[in-house]
């Protein structure tokens, strides 16, 4: 299974139409021989060719159930879309339970990662600050680390260079387990439950670090219909389970909904955005030193953020409303039981230890007189070819055609105008051989008919 | 290589796009991206103020293998102070253009820092030619 991403395509269900390419918001995906291919090299498994699909031909590789078979512990990470997915009468603590008893012999809440990070980049940007490292933008969703590495890596230096809070929750969930249990590392499994596959990808392919405390990625959507049969006949004993457990702050849970991480960073000056298509615009905004006045960016690839994550169940403007229940309910347990709160204040969020390199995945060459070349060629192609970007040849648009050729990966005559063309000139060239070739018999008839009359 | 790019005068919606062009370009190219960073900053700079303060024009973009010229000529009214319109915060800027976000006095400025050469020649009620050279 590749490392590199976590979306794949389902041959027989894909009917080469142009819905995902065009909706690629890199580019990576070409239709060749009548079927969808990602190109890995440019993929940032945002997920919008899952969406974009009608035949569903598109689907995110996800970590199966069984894997949970492999460890002696297993820990279940509940991300802070999870809840918005159930809503009342299941208050928060019923959805961990039920998560907990659907296999695993524990759960902790990525809301108190999220709550730790907040801590921790609201002193951050005191030094962001004084570097003039602004805008600070966030890095917590993986597909907008990728887009930022392919496409604006200008920008790279302004991403918070913290772990995701899914990642700091697993350091923690690890080190509280093999206290609690005194098995060996191997021994305990950490299994995030994922609105989305660019989570996992962030496991198989770490951002700012070697490898990821998190064994395994299991889509909320398939463990949904699971959780929701246990809430329905949860016992009081399995909801005190977990009395004792300590719980993330109303701001972790908010981190579900875009503008819920932006607003809990210390400055007025934010801007929270999602969409990828919209994250580009701003990105391109920042990287033009446009947005001078904007201290912090909440940028996330799905509109509504996680919550609208392409495995999630939810439609997300219910989800949206539900979650404003569960951050209540947060709020009054800080209110009425404090101590009930994970003291996310006594913990370091971990700096990214690997730097985040930029992806040459755009560059037409790694030699620059060879690119300059290439990129004459290309002007050159583009300027030949229609202009309709009507996808048929299998590129999203006519320069990304231009951008095969170059590349050797496609001909002139993929675009079905230039084939027609050629066709045409084909045909009437066998029209001009006809002609040639009537005027010819017609020649030889004269020649053969004055042959006769003279023969007489 | 060359590119050209035409330039519309009060288009705010569409003005960024000769530099956002550019930029891709370069990213093709695999030039540094420090190097294009600041060649999209100063190149925005200067198509924005062909657009506001100018009514449009062109930009010609020279790309080599050590270095981008980027030219951008208008027919404009000219800058009668080049040195008063270099420092920052010297702005006049039309309100439309300030309820845009635009009009801080920091263009010129910036264009300046961002740049390893600049030059602009400017004639009043005939145009300005500013030439920004970017070293990779
Ligand atoms: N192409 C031009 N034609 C005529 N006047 C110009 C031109 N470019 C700049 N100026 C003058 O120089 C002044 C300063 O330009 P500068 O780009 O530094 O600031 P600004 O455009 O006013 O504001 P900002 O760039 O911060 O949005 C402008 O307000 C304008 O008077
Ligand atoms: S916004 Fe959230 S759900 Fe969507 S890709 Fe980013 S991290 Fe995943
Ligand atoms: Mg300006």
């Amino acid at each position: 299974m590749s490392k590199l991403h976590s979306v794949r395509l389902n041959k027989d269900l894909c009917v080469g139409c142009t819905n995902c390419i065009k909706r690629c918001p890199t580019q990576a995906i070409r239709v060749r021989d009548g079927k969808a291919q990602i190109a890995e090299y440019r993929c940032i498994d945002c997920g919008e060719c899952i969406r974009a699909c009608p035949h569903h031909a598109k689907s995110a590789v996800m970590d199966p159930f069984e894997a949970l078979d492999n460890y002696k512990w297993k820990i279940a990470l509940a991300a802070p879309s999870l809840y918005a997915q159930f809503g009342a009468p299941a208050t928060r603590t019923m959805v961990l339970a039920a998560l907990k008893n659907i296999g695993f012999d524990d759960v902790y809440e990525v809301a108190i990662g999220a709550d730790i990070i907040t801590a921790r980049t609201n002193e951050f940007l005191d030094e962001a600050r004084r570097d003039k490292r602004l805008p600070l933008i966030s890095s917590a969703c993986p597909a907008v680390v990728r887009l930022v590495q392919m496409k604006y890596p200008g920008l790279i230096d302004n991403l918070v260079p913290f772990d995701a809070p899914v990642d700091i929750t697993a350091q923690i969930a690890r080190r509280q387990s093999l206290e609690k249990t005194g098995l060996i590392p191997e021994d305990i499994g950490i299994f995030f439950i994922s609105p989305c596959p660019a989570k996992r990808t962030a496991v198989t392919n770490p951002i700012g670090q070697d490898s990821s405390q998190i064994d395994g990625v299991i889509a909320i959507s398939d463990a949904y219909p699971m959780i929701l049969a246990k809430l329905e006949k949860l016992t009081p004993e399995q909801i005190h389970s977990l009395d004792n457990k300590l719980m993330a702050t109303f701001g972790g849970v908010r981190w579900g909904y875009t503008g819920g991480e932006a607003i809990a960073v210390n400055t007025e000056k934010y801007l929270a955005v999602d969409g990828i298509h919209n994250v580009i615009s701003i990105l391109e905004e920042v990287e033009n030193e446009r947005l001078r006045d904007i201290e912090f960016i909440e940028a996330n690839s799905c509109t509504g953020g996680c919550i609208g994550g392409p495995l999630t169940v939810a439609n997300r403007y219910s989800a949206k409303s539900r979650q404003r229940g569960y951050i209540e309910e947060a709020k009054k347990l800080a209110k009425d039981h404090p101590d009930h709160i994970y003291p996310y204040q006594y913990e370091q969020a971990s700096v990214w230890t690997k730097t985040i390199d930029p992806n040459p995945a755009m560059q037409l060459d790694s030699d620059i007189f060879k690119a300059l070349e290439k990129y004459e060629q290309m002007e050159q192609i583009v300027r030949n070819l229609p202009g309709l970007d009507c996808g048929a040849c299998g590129a999203p648009d006519c320069l990304a055609l231009a951008e095969d050729i170059v590349r050797g990966e496609a001909t002139e005559t993929d675009c079905i105008f230039k084939l027609k063309e050629k066709i045409r000139d084909v045909a009437s060239q066998l029209g001009d051989l006809e002609s040639a070739m009537n005027k010819l018999a017609h020649d030889n008839h004269v020649v053969r008919t004055s042959d006769t009359e003279s023969g007489e | 290589m060359k590119l050209d790019f035409v330039i519309r005068g009060s288009d705010f919606i569409n003005a960024g796009e000769a530099s956002s062009g550019t930029k891709k370009a370069l990213t093709r190219l695999g030039i540094s991206p420090k190097a294009i960073k600041r060649a999209a900053i100063a190149m925005y700079e200067a198509e924005l103020n062909a657009v506001i303060h100018a009514g449009g024009g062109n930009a010609e973009v020279e790309i080599f293998s050590d270095h981008v010229q980027i030219r951008v000529i208008d027919n404009g009214p000219g800058i009668p102070d080049v040195e008063l319109a270099m420092q920052e915060g010297w702005s006049t800027a039309p309100d439309i253009a300030r309820e845009m976000g635009f009009g801080a006095g920091m263009g010129l400025p910036n264009i300046k820092k961002n740049s390893n050469d600049m030059s602009i020649e400017t004639e009043i009620g005939h145009g300005t030619t500013l030439t920004i050279m970017i070293r990779f």
